[in-house]
């Protein structure tokens, strides 16, 4: 039982090491919550967000990270003078906070489009719309993920 | 070049919005991953992908290693006319892939 614990405690600081190794080779950092604000800041700067009119559709719970369906639209009667010019995707956890930006104008027709992305870990998604007006909503899913997408190998 | 699938009716009346469907094939290597000898793989993804109407553009996106391999895109467009449609994916080291496709609008 002791010998147990010991190697247990040596092989997790062998992982450890190699871990930090890892770390300070493979490029850039983890995106985090911050980053995510500080990219939708950026996108928005000091404008008023309004939640809610944004619809994100993507399973509550993934079973592979590497591929998940998602399905964004807003909206909008996606006329010359009322319509969606882009729309922006975020993510909290993955290596970077972006994940698509679309640009759309009255031919679209509709507010809508629909992709595959990675996902890290589970988190939550945010999509920004900026309309034609320049003001700006929002909208937001939580997934689960059990098998995050890979990263490092 | 890669292999590519696009699909939406051919045949349309004016003014229907027309769902367009798309997918290439393509890694998106991320750029964050490690080779066997701890080497990082340098980032290779799609990064910009667009959809031209008969020479309008009418849908562009910015992709990031965020979105899957293979990209799947689909989006709207309203059939207004017949012609052609230009699809174009921009890759950080690959060529350009630009695929033409026509519609007919009655």
């Amino acid at each position: 039982m002791r010998q147990n614990y010991l190697l247990l405690t040596r092989r997790r600081v062998l992982l450890t090491a190699a871990g930090a190794g890892l770390a300070s080779l493979a490029p850039a950092a983890e995106a985090t919550e911050a980053a995510m604000t500080e990219a939708i800041r950026q996108l928005i700067g000091e404008a008023p967000l309004e939640p809610g009119k944004v619809k994100l559709e993507l399973p509550s719970i993934v079973e592979n990270g590497n591929t998940v369906p998602l399905t964004v639209s807003v909206e909008s009667p996606m006329t010359q003078a009322d319509h969606v010019e882009s729309i922006h995707i975020f993510n909290e956890k993955n290596p970077q906070p972006f994940v698509a930006a679309v640009h759309l104008g009255p031919r679209a027709g509709k507010a809508y489009v629909a992709t595959r992305i990675r996902l890290a870990d589970s988190q939550r998604i945010v999509a920004i719309a900026r309309l034609s007006d320049g003001s700006f909503c929002s909208g937001s899913a939580d997934v689960i993920v059990t098998l995050a997408a890979c990263t490092e190998q | 070049m890669a292999r590519v699938l696009i699909n939406f009716p051919q045949r349309a009346k004016r003014g229907d919005i027309i769902e367009i469907k798309t997918l290439i094939q393509h890694p998106m290597e991320t750029g964050y991953r490690l080779d066997n000898k701890g080497a990082a793989i340098p980032r290779d993804i799609i990064n910009c992908f667009t959809c031209t109407y008969n020479g309008e553009e009418v849908f562009r996106a910015e992709l990031f290693p965020a979105i899957s391999a293979n990209p799947f895109i689909a989006f709207s467009t309203v059939a207004t006319q017949s012609g052609e449609l230009v699809f174009s994916w921009s890759a950080d080291r690959s060529q350009t892939q630009t695929e033409t496709r026509q519609i007919t609008v009655e």
